[in-house]
């Protein structure tokens, strides 16, 4: 049983919704409710989420639950220490269990380019007190003695980044922000946004409608739809990233392993899986709609590269594969905060492949920013007007999947 | 004491946490496996989910004409990933 058992209400589809509210949140995925139950923690303001399916249906109920302060760029490292910090009490918080893990995430480079970047990263997080630090392959091997390390140049280890199991957490900030007064209701999609003089309002397909003074946008890759129709465009588009769990083993893998020269990654999740995915060669050009297909290619692409790393694995069952979607901010930097020309509507977009774990900080982040106007630093390069001014830059090289 | 009813043995999910799922507003199978783990086991759901199903139905929360089990993960039988690698998978059915 993994759910919540000390929860007293969740999102319903039959959730009445009053006619007005100061924050609607159009998006029931872990940023929107990390969002919710920050914002009805800090503040009096009346707040509903509307999610078109269930809760856990989009990219936060189909993704790895890595977490890592392993990155090449100092604000993200910073943030996913705070992130990091905050999960620890997370659970308690909450009142259920996250099968958070902390084992570490050891990042291996074959290549003189990945030795350099994990040297590049190694004095960064030393410098911000990130306790990463750089092996040879031999002392990789001590952490994970099944790794094939032969062609290892240099590895790097961070033993506060760990692993969680992404849907107890998605019910967990669902619960408490429902407890706390938050309107949350499933089933019921935003077809459209309208812009009021003194507010917005959405038009939701049961027929009803809902008026805000502000909204977010929380709807990760499926955001630019609704994007569209208002004419803001933004840069951001989905991407199908396929992931397989295998048949529970013992523990016997303590770290999230990423290999640098195939962009693999695998961990054991708490549960005895084995969680793995890749980065796919020639995916073709950038999608405009969201695809969740799984497909053999990426099986057999998964299935080579994690057998050579790890004989051992050859041997493991695959009992289950399934796709979701990244929605890739083209700068590598989410998208978060008022819209341009649309200033009632804020963007909570454009995590590519590292939402998950930036959620527990930026739903607080967010929330004091609509509640009290603080601004965190991010909030600066994650400005969605960045793209229109010609002021977007990459930072981050350290993007995998 | 009455022994614990299992509606999933793979996961260890018990009929009265179903029924709590099922109190707090989660009346579809793929909403209640999310929240309980029901279905995600060794069998994958071969064993529990029709067990699930006829649950809802019974409670008048399902219709027994249209409801559908929760979305079936390929492959269809386990392979290892060896196979795979090899590219000997005919079960690896091809979702997209
Ligand atoms: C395979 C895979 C592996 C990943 N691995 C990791 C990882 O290890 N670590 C990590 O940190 N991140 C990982 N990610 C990324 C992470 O899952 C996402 O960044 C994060 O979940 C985004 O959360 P979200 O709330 O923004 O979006 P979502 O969870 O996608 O939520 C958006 C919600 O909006 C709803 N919606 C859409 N349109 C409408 C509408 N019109 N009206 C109402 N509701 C609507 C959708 O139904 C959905 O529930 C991975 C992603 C994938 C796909
Ligand atoms: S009995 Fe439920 S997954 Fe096997």
């Amino acid at each position: 049983m993994i759910g919540n058992t000390k929860a007293q209400a969740m999102g319903r589809r039959d959730a009445p919704l009053p006619d007005r509210v100061d924050v609607a949140i159009i998006g029931g995925g872990i940023m929107g409710l990390a969002t919710a139950y920050h914002l009805s923690k800090n503040s009096t303001l009346r707040i509903a989420v509307i999610e078109r399916s269930y809760l856990v249906s989009g990219a936060s109920g189909r993704n790895g639950g890595g977490l890592r302060m392993q990155w090449g760029d100092e604000g993200n490292v910073t943030l996913m220490m705070q992130s990091i910090e905050m999960c620890r009490g997370l659970a308690q918080e909450l009142g259920i269990n996250l099968w958070f893990r902390q084992g570490g995430y050891l990042f291996v480079a074959r290549s003189e380019a990945g030795e350099r970047r994990l040297m590049r990263n190694a004095s960064l997080h030393r410098d911000v007190g990130a306790p990463t630090r750089l092996m040879t392959g031999a002392e990789a091997r001590e952490i994970v003695p099944q790794l094939d390390t032969d062609q290892v140049r240099l590895a790097a280890f961070n033993p506060h980044d760990g692993v969680v199991f992404p849907w107890p957490f998605v019910w967990g900030y669902a619960g408490q922000a429902v407890a706390r007064g938050v309107v949350v209701r499933t089933h019921t999609p935003v077809q459209r946004i309208e812009v009021l003089g003194d507010g917005l309002r959405l038009h939701l397909g049961t027929g009803e409608q809902l008026d805000a003074d502000r909204v977010l946008n929380a709807t990760g890759a499926w955001s630019i739809e609704l994007n569209r129709a208002l004419g803001i465009e933004l840069p951001n588009h989905p991407h199908r990233h396929e992931i397989m769990s295998s048949e529970p083993l013992k523990p016997f893998l303590d770290p999230l392993v990423v290999d640098l020269a195939t962009g693999l990654y695998f961990s054991q999740s708490t549960r005895g899986e084995i969680v793995a995915g890749i980065t796919m060669p020639d995916t073709g050009p950038a999608a405009t709609e969201v695809d969740l297909g799984s497909s053999r290619r990426f099986l057999a692409h998964l299935g080579h590269a994690l057998t050579q790393v790890m004989l051992i694995t050859s041997q493991l069952r695959v009992l289950r594969q399934w796709a979701g979607p990244y929605d890739v901010s083209p700068d590598g930097d989410a998208i978060v905060g008022p819209s341009p020309g649309v200033p009632r509507l804020y963007q909570v977009c454009g995590f590519t492949g590292h939402g998950f774990m930036m959620a527990p900080a930026v739903g607080k982040i967010v929330a004091d920013l609509l509640s009290t106007g603080k601004h965190h630093p991010m909030l600066d390069r994650w400005d969605p007007s960045r793209f229109a001014r010609g002021t977007s830059r990459r930072r981050e090289d350290m993007i995998i999947g | 004491m009455p022994r614990r009813s299992f509606v999933c043995r793979c996961e260890d999910v018990t009929l009265s946490e179903v029924d709590h799922a099922i109190a707090l507003g989660l009346h579809e199978v793929e909403e209640l496996k999310r929240y309980t783990g029901l279905g995600t086991g060794p069998c994958q759901g071969k064993e529990c989910i029709s067990a699930l199903v006829k649950l809802l139905i019974d409670k008048g929360l399902a219709d027994p004409e249209t409801v559908q089990p929760f979305t079936a993960r390929p492959p269809t039988e386990p392979v290892t990933l060896g196979a795979l690698a090899a590219g000997l998978a005919p079960d690896a059915g091809d979702g997209s």
